[in-house]
């Protein structure tokens, strides 16, 4: 349980968090970029142990349940009715959500 | 007398249904209690007040006309922000979620308003339970009662703090590393993560799949085992759920005679505060006096469990708030004017820091060229870390450690250090990763930092310190059992001085 804020931090890699964050449909500043490269460079040093340990062929283990494909009866039942679930949208309409236009017009 | 300060849900119940109090009276000195102190600790998003007086009354004549009672009549319960009440707003401290109310009701909600409970509103909460200090919630921080400069931890905050001031005897947070057990170990009331799939996650908002479990605050372990009867059992909403029954508490026990309790050196190491280390070792001892045998188990690999549970929680995280984008929910921002844009600016403006840090890091690690590196090798840390468990449990029936290797630190000291932060979770996630049931109880006083002071010292001055104990899967009556003999016999809960308003003027 070593304090790991007395790490030395590795290079930042700024490029790598503007690829990232373009993945995550999240738009950074400069600023921020900076910054969260300077982060992810100490967190992923920190992590870096994960690397160096011999996990060996252990089965990867994605849920503490690691229940099969649950299914139910392929029956019809009641939802939610379509105004209930549009009203919390930002920009309903006719029964829809309104996004902006993804195809021109001359496309 | 009804002043739900003293009282826990239990007795609380009993009351009521007994006719020495009503609901609205339990109710009225709940709702007293915020008012005197929520302007200093900051506890509530929002206190639904008419709603609770009403539901109070209906429940009143309910009782009146002759009604079966259920098993929480009358009592209030404070909810974490990310519960979801049919059309009460439900924002995860987010200003992404702003304004949101859901269309229907959680499953657990619905279970503990079929038992009678009250909801008395939304709790503050590190915004998308993301944090352990409540900082990053997008309202303010909630303040610790024991000391208002200091974090009552995170990520349940209100709901802790909620308890353990008074507000109300009983309220749900939810555990992903340890949002329910390190809240209540800094803040000095009792907290439990059932085990995962004991209760339904239908209508909880999604931070990591894998290791989100609703979970009880309280004053005492009997109300743990009432509250988690409730709220537990299977539930065809939630593919994930255990198809167990709900809990059904053990009788108390009258000592500990026979039971093996694992002491795990890993937990031990660097990084605990002398004075935790003192009161943890008192504890062990009075384990010990009530008949248990304490001896020495290995979880060799717990020093990984940081960064296996934040790489496998910051990718499941990635992938849960992709939802929000402003077209389902929530707020929307324009941008560029593009639907790409409108996301990237939506999400841009509505997450805080701690969230964006939280995404992009789970977003890196699911990435071509680097998943195998870094989610997959963390899966399969994972598998050692339960296995260490599993074999731990060969040779002993309960593993306990310190909840948190410190108490309450002050808000502002590790905000800026986000691996300092994360470090505080040390104790808590390797059960999460393991998805065991694990309860945090109060177990003595401590002083911040190297220096300590008694670990029994009366609470003059010094801060909670809560001792955790994990049993494996589906000993959730164990670990409870265990817990309320620890907890009876010692009797180390004490309340804090009252925060009024006046004292509130905290930097």
């Amino acid at each position: 349980m070593s304090h790991p804020a007395s790490r030395p931090a590795r290079e930042p890699d700024v490029e790598l968090v503007r690829r990232t964050a373009a993945l995550a449909r999240l738009s950074i500043d400069d600023a921020e970029a900076r910054e969260l490269g300077r982060e992810f460079a100490s967190i992923l040093e920190h992590f870096r142990a994960l690397q160096s340990l011999d996990a060996g062929d252990a089965r990867p283990m994605t849920s503490p349940t690691e229940r099969a494909d649950v299914v139910r009866p392929d029956e019809p039942r009641e939802s939610l009715p379509r105004e209930r679930l549009l009203a919390g949208a930002p920009e309903p309409c006719d029964g829809f959500y309104a996004v902006p236009k993804t195809v021109e017009k001359d496309a | 007398m009804s002043d739900v300060r003293e009282l826990d849900a239990t007795e609380l119940a009993r009351r009521i249904a007994s006719g020495e109090t009503s609901a609205a009276e339990a109710l009225r000195s709940a709702l007293a209690a915020i008012d005197t102190q929520d302007g200093a600790l900051h506890a509530f998003l929002r206190v639904d007040r008419e709603a609770a007086l009403e539901r109070a009354r209906a429940l009143d004549a309910a009782q009146r006309r002759g009604e079966p009672l259920g098993a929480l009549h009358g009592v209030p319960v404070a909810l974490k922000s990310n519960m979801c009440i049919a059309d009460r707003e439900t924002n995860c401290a987010s200003r992404i979620l702003a304004g949101y109310r859901p269309p229907y009701t959680a499953t657990f909600v619905q279970r503990l308003l079929d038992a009678g409970a009250i909801p008395l509103g939304h709790t503050n909460m590190d915004e998308f339970a993301m944090g352990s200090s409540s900082e990053n919630s997008a309202f303010g921080p909630t303040r610790n009662p024991w000391d208002l400069a200091r974090t009552p931890g995170g990520s349940s905050s209100g709901s802790a703090v909620a308890v353990a001031s008074g507000m109300c005897p009983l309220a749900l947070g939810s555990d992903t590393g340890g949002s329910v057990r390190q809240p209540a170990a800094l803040c000095g009331v009792a907290g439990f993560k059932p085990t995962y799939g004991r209760v339904s996650r239908y209508g909880l908002i999604a931070f990591g799949s894998s290791l989100d479990q609703v979970s009880p605050f309280a004053r005492s372990v009997r109300d743990l085992e009432l509250a988690t009867s409730v709220i537990s059992g299977a539930d065809p909403r939630d593919s994930t759920c255990v198809d167990a029954p709900p809990l059904a508490p053990e009788e108390p026990r009258e000592g500990l005679a026979g039971l093996r309790v694992g002491i795990p050196a890993e937990a031990l190491g660097a990084g605990l505060e002398r004075g935790v280390r003192r009161a943890f070792d008192a504890a062990c001892a009075e384990l010990a006096a009530l008949g248990a045998d304490c001896v020495p188990v290995s979880l060799a690999h717990l020093e990984a469990a940081i960064p296996t549970y934040y790489v496998v929680a910051t990718a499941e995280a990635s992938s849960n708030l992709a939802r929000y984008e402003g077209v389902r929910y929530g707020a929307r921002v324009p941008g560029d004017g593009t639907l790409q844009g409108m996301f990237a600016a939506t999400r841009a403006a509505g997450f805080g820091a701690e969230v964006k840090r939280r995404i992009l890091l789970g977003t890196y690690v699911l990435s071509a060229g680097y998943y195998e590196a870094w989610y997959g090798r963390a899966l399969k840390v994972r598998r050692l870390i339960a296995d260490d468990f599993e074999t731990a449990f060969e040779s002993v029936d309960l593993i306990a450690t310190p909840t948190s290797p410190c108490v309450a630190f002050a808000l502002g000291e590790r905000v800026d250090d986000p691996l300092a932060m994360y470090q505080s979770d040390v104790l808590t996630v390797p059960a999460s990763l393991a998805g065991l049931p694990a309860v945090s109880v109060p177990c003595g006083f401590a002083a911040q930092g190297s220096q300590s002071n008694d670990g029994n010292d009366g609470g003059n001055g010094g801060l909670p310190v809560g001792l955790q104990l994990v049993g494996p899967t589906l000993a959730d009556a164990r670990v409870l059992a265990v817990a309320r003999a620890f907890e009876e016999a010692g009797g180390h809960r004490r309340l804090p001085p009252v925060r009024a308003r006046s004292e509130g003027a905290v930097t």
